[in-house]
């Protein structure tokens, strides 16, 4: 990685274009608009050429690191490899050319994909039905809690407004329960990470509107009391919710639905091998048990005897949460990466991305902080270096991993753990790659006692070191202006 | 078999096994309650090959129409740049994760912020966030930012000239938030300020949005619209298409308080309606209630010029059930998408579209009209999309140009349809579409006449 430090707007040269337009003629021209309704002047956009463009952006990508640089232990988002021919099935221009209101009969083969991908995902997670319209994980949570309170307020139960989330949670569940009107109601995690369902217990009454979970929670530990936890919510009128960022260890292994869960999202930016893209697009899909369908958003995707159909109204459909049919080129993708993993090699997703966070537990144990040391699922968290009596902190050794050529783990999540690092390095990474993170991290430890100036002061070998974050924030620059 | 995805070994997993202290993988699972366990076949096909699943894909896409697209309404088929997928498939930007590690993310937080000056540039703004999901859920987070914005009001005006999509998510949003929603009318095809200053007068209002462009094509006249809200302490909200802003007078000009809308009309492919990219901007007085993703230019412990997820307090993660958006990503690759769209075309480039999609939209609305088949709907000024009132039905209309292999004549409202023209369409194809309909009512006769239109008087069907 090398540090280049130009803007687009800085190669500016007045006169200069990146793309040459048809030089066609038409006998009317923007100048007979009235002038009241045109800009004063032209924006202050680059003027550069197209190789000028290709270069800027090449030298760009050069200071960024991606899966396909090298390992991303990054817990809770599930970084596995993102497949090539993902890509280019979403670039299929059989797809790519449609336009999202071209009536049902010319798009079958889109809304093909939408209905074989849900029918796939409701194999894999044991929920009835599925909506492929939401964004992201944290739309998926909103759309999801939605139909929830659709639910109760179809069945005139209105003063169902409370959502229980416990403490280990994602930040996006009480934001999107908060979004979606809900009160939240906090249920604590015991000493050994889990739900305690002794302080569950007295929070159930008929104001639940239901409780949001994540199993394996963010520790990375299987909430074994669910079975016992789901009877309790249903008898009190409430519904469960499974938020689906920690879908992948279960992926062939359990299914939410057979847990007694009403509605889930899955995150197909994790689980089923999507690319990031620096932060999106993902997708969302939210599945339903069989008795809240009717409360999924629209529109949505039917078969008839005439092939596929869209449903736009639906009396107790919780609305419409997207413009069009979700991030239907995300979708291509998971279907794509799901029609490769067949049947057959389903079964083994779970277990092994299970086997690569527990190795790298057990090889770790003596050297960071293990709070909580029974089996793990897809990733667990260490609470800092064992060795406290320096000062060498979390961050410190996330940054040191940094000039070793490795992503940092989620740092400071779960808020369970001051110094909390959390790892998770999914099914597609090697042995091998697993044992030089392994050593790394031993060899950081080592230099935490030895040389911690050397973890203070990293990273020393990326394009930029750390960053003035204080000043970045007190007085904000977010825009070019030619003094930046 | 070996799975390509799949790196293990039976002698790695074995030895895994062993440092774990486990005897099988079953094992891993011993904590979970073995009756939760899946032990039936997936109900999932057999595993393809890289082959079939292309040849799978090819036969799925065989079963899609491919048309010539003369639909607007949310969703443009603008021309997109060949640069933009190769700059866009780089695996440093494609398989980045959200720069939370700006040490190695620079490339990622350096086109951010390219794309919100940009941004603002287009829209007149001073802020603009990392990216949204579409332009609808853009416009519901302005709508939830207005009540934020201006405290104890609850109370937002929607133009009922916004695209239908956009006020449908809109109200989704606002029903579960607990947002009342109040509504504009169109008179004369544009949002009437007659009726504005109405609903203002019941009070509590706490932004109004309006459309930049309605869902009729017509460029809104926004006199009056701003100090007519900021009089009533509430905020104007624009939902614009970023492309015409090249071109036509900006939301910052008219004294908008927030901008948004969705950035697909800057080259995003059409892709069967996403991934696109929803923008959000707002004036600087408004910037700590702007949700999602903000990236900041700082510097790093050497000085160097470098760039940083910044005014972090307002998202998510850090207000939890305080927070008043839940966003948490952004598209970012879909905002390096208009980013590289938007460097390639410059100021130049993006009038000159603007400049051909107005000569063809305005060329193929006058040979439309001339056919007597079609009303102008309002005289008033639009760009590249415009609405008819249409002698024969609709679906009908749509029908017949769908088997031609013309996507055009969605309806909008009863009776009036939709075409939408960009610098891709050439006379020649216009001319087409003007023919096929022809052509269709030469050999139908009046039959497909609906008999409303016939009865109201309405021009007879040959062509001057």
């Amino acid at each position: 990685m090398k540090y280049y430090d130009k803007l687009i707007f800085e190669l500016s040269k007045e006169g200069r274009q990146g793309f040459s337009l048809p030089s066609v003629t038409w006998p009317d021209s923007l100048s007979s608009l009235p002038s009241g309704l045109m800009r004063a002047k032209a924006p202050a956009l680059p003027q550069v050429s197209e190789l000028d463009v290709v270069r800027h952006y090449t030298n760009l990508s050069q200071m960024n690191f991606g899966v396909d640089s090298g390992f991303y232990p990054l817990g809770s988002c599930t970084m596995k490899y993102n497949p090539k021919i993902n890509e280019e099935i979403a670039a299929h221009p059989g797809f790519a050319g449609l336009h999202p209101m071209q009536p049902a009969y010319s798009v079958q083969g889109a809304l093909r994909v939408y209905k074989e991908l849900s029918a796939s995902l409701s194999a894999i997670t044991g929920m009835a039905e599925f909506t492929l319209n939401p964004f992201a994980g944290a739309h998926g949570e909103l759309t999801g809690l939605m139909v929830i309170r659709q639910y109760h307020i179809s069945r005139g139960d209105t003063k169902r407004t409370r959502i229980i989330v416990p403490d280990s949670a994602h930040g996006t569940n009480p934001a999107s329960a908060a979004v979606c009107g809900l009160d939240i109601v906090q249920v604590k995690s015991k000493s050994n990470g889990l739900v305690d369902v002794e302080d569950l217990k007295p929070l159930l009454d008929d104001t639940i509107a239901g409780i949001m979970m994540t199993n394996p929670n963010t520790l990375g530990l299987f909430e074994k009391d669910i079975k016992e936890i789901a009877a309790l919510v249903h008898e009190c009128g409430g519904l469960l919710y499974y938020d689906g960022a920690n879908m992948n260890p279960l992926v062939g292994v359990v299914r939410p639905g057979d847990m007694g869960f009403d509605v889930m999202h899955l995150n197909l930016h994790k689980t089923f091998s999507t690319p990031h893209g620096g932060g999106g697009p993902g997708a969302g899909p939210v599945g339903v048990a069989a008795h809240l369908a009717a409360y999924l958003p629209v529109p949505r995707v039917v078969e008839d005897e005439g092939g596929m159909l869209y449903v736009e109204g639906c009396e107790d459909s919780c609305g419409m949460i997207s413009g069009f049919m979700g991030n239907f080129g995300v979708l291509l993708r998971a279907y794509t990466y799901i029609l490769m993993l067949g049947r057959q090699n389903v079964r083994m997703v779970g277990p092994l991305s299970v086997l690569g966070a527990n190795y790298i537990k057990e090889s770790l144990k003596d050297c960071y902080e293990l709070p909580i040391p029974s089996i793990c699922k897809h990733e667990f968290v260490f609470d800092g270096l064992k060795d406290k009596s320096t000062d060498v902190t979390t961050l410190d050794v996330a940054k040191r991993l940094l000039d070793y050529g490795f992503h940092a783990p989620t740092i400071y999540f779960p808020l369970l753990f001051h110094q909390a690092i959390m790892i998770e390095p999914t099914e597609t990474e090697s042995k091998e790659t697993l044992d030089s993170f392994i050593e790394i991290m031993k060899h950081i430890a080592a230099e935490a006692i030895a040389d911690p100036d050397s973890l203070k002061t990293a990273p020393h070998t990326t394009p930029v070191r750390r960053l003035d974050e204080t000043t970045a924030a007190r007085q904000p620059v977010l825009r070019y202006s030619k003094e930046v | 078999m070996a799975f390509s995805y799949f790196p293990h070994t039976e002698d790695d997993i074995k030895s895994m096994l062993e440092r774990i202290g486990v005897e099988s993988l079953e094992d891993l699972y011993s904590d979970v309650p073995q009756d939760v366990i899946y032990r039936k076949e997936y109900d999932l096909p057999d595993a393809m090959s890289e082959h079939q699943v292309r040849q799978y894909f090819d036969f799925l896409a065989s079963q899609n129409q491919k048309m010539t697209c003369l639909c607007g309404l949310g969703a443009y088929d603008h021309y997109s740049p060949s640069v933009i997928p190769y700059i866009t498939s780089r695996a440093e930007f494609l398989t980045a994760y959200t720069p939370y590690q700006p040490e190695v993310s620079q490339g990622t937080l350096r086109y951010i912020f390219e794309y919100q000056s940009m941004i603002a540039e287009l829209t007149g703004m001073d802020c603009v966030n990392a990216s949204m999901y579409d332009g609808a859920t853009a416009a519901a987070e302005a709508v939830m930012m207005s009540v934020a914005c201006t405290k104890k009001k609850t109370r937002v005006l929607l133009s009922e000239g916004l695209l239908p999509q956009v006020m449908m998510v809109v109200e989704t949003y606002a029903r579960f938030n607990g947002i009342e929603l109040g509504y504009i009318p169109c008179a004369d095809g544009a949002t009437s300020y007659g009726a504005l200053l109405a609903e203002l007068a019941v009070g509590d209002v706490a932004g109004v949005l309006v459309p930049g462009i309605n869902k009729f094509g017509v460029i809104e006249d926004l006199t009056g619209f701003a100090d007519a809200a900021h009089a009533q302490k509430g905020l104007l909200m624009v939902y614009s298409d970023p492309s015409s802003l090249a071109v036509i007078k900006t939301p910052g000009e008219w004294g908008a308080d927030i901008v948004c809308g969705d950035g697909q009309s800057l080259g995003v492919p059409l892709c069967f309606g996403g991934p696109y990219v929803g923008f959000l901007a707002c004036l600087k007085d408004h910037v700590r209630k702007l949700p999602g993703r903000i990236v900041g230019a700082t510097r790093d412990v050497d000085g160097k010029r470098a760039y940083v997820l910044t005014l972090q307090a307002r998202e998510q993660h850090i207000r939890r059930e305080k927070a008043t958006s839940n966003i948490c990503s952004n598209q970012s690759l879909m905002a390096l998408y208009v980013t590289v769209y938007m460097s390639l075309m410059g100021p130049e480039g993006l009038r000159r579209v603007n400049e051909l999609s107005y000569g063809g939209a305005h060329y193929l609305h006058d040979r439309l009209v001339a056919t007597g088949l079609f009303e102008k709907a309002f005289d008033k000024p639009f760009l590249k999309e415009f609405t008819l009132k249409s002698v024969l039905p609709a679906a009908i209309l749509q029908e017949i140009l769908c088997s031609e292999g013309i996507f055009a004549g969605v309806e909008v409202e009863e009776g009036l349809v939709n075409f939408c023209v960009t610098e891709k369409h050439s006379k020649e194809e216009l001319d087409r579409v003007v023919d096929i309909i022809l052509s269709f009512v030469a050999s139908n006769a009046s039959s497909v006449i609906s008999s409303e239109h016939s009865e109201s008087g309405n021009p007879s069907t040959k062509e001057e």
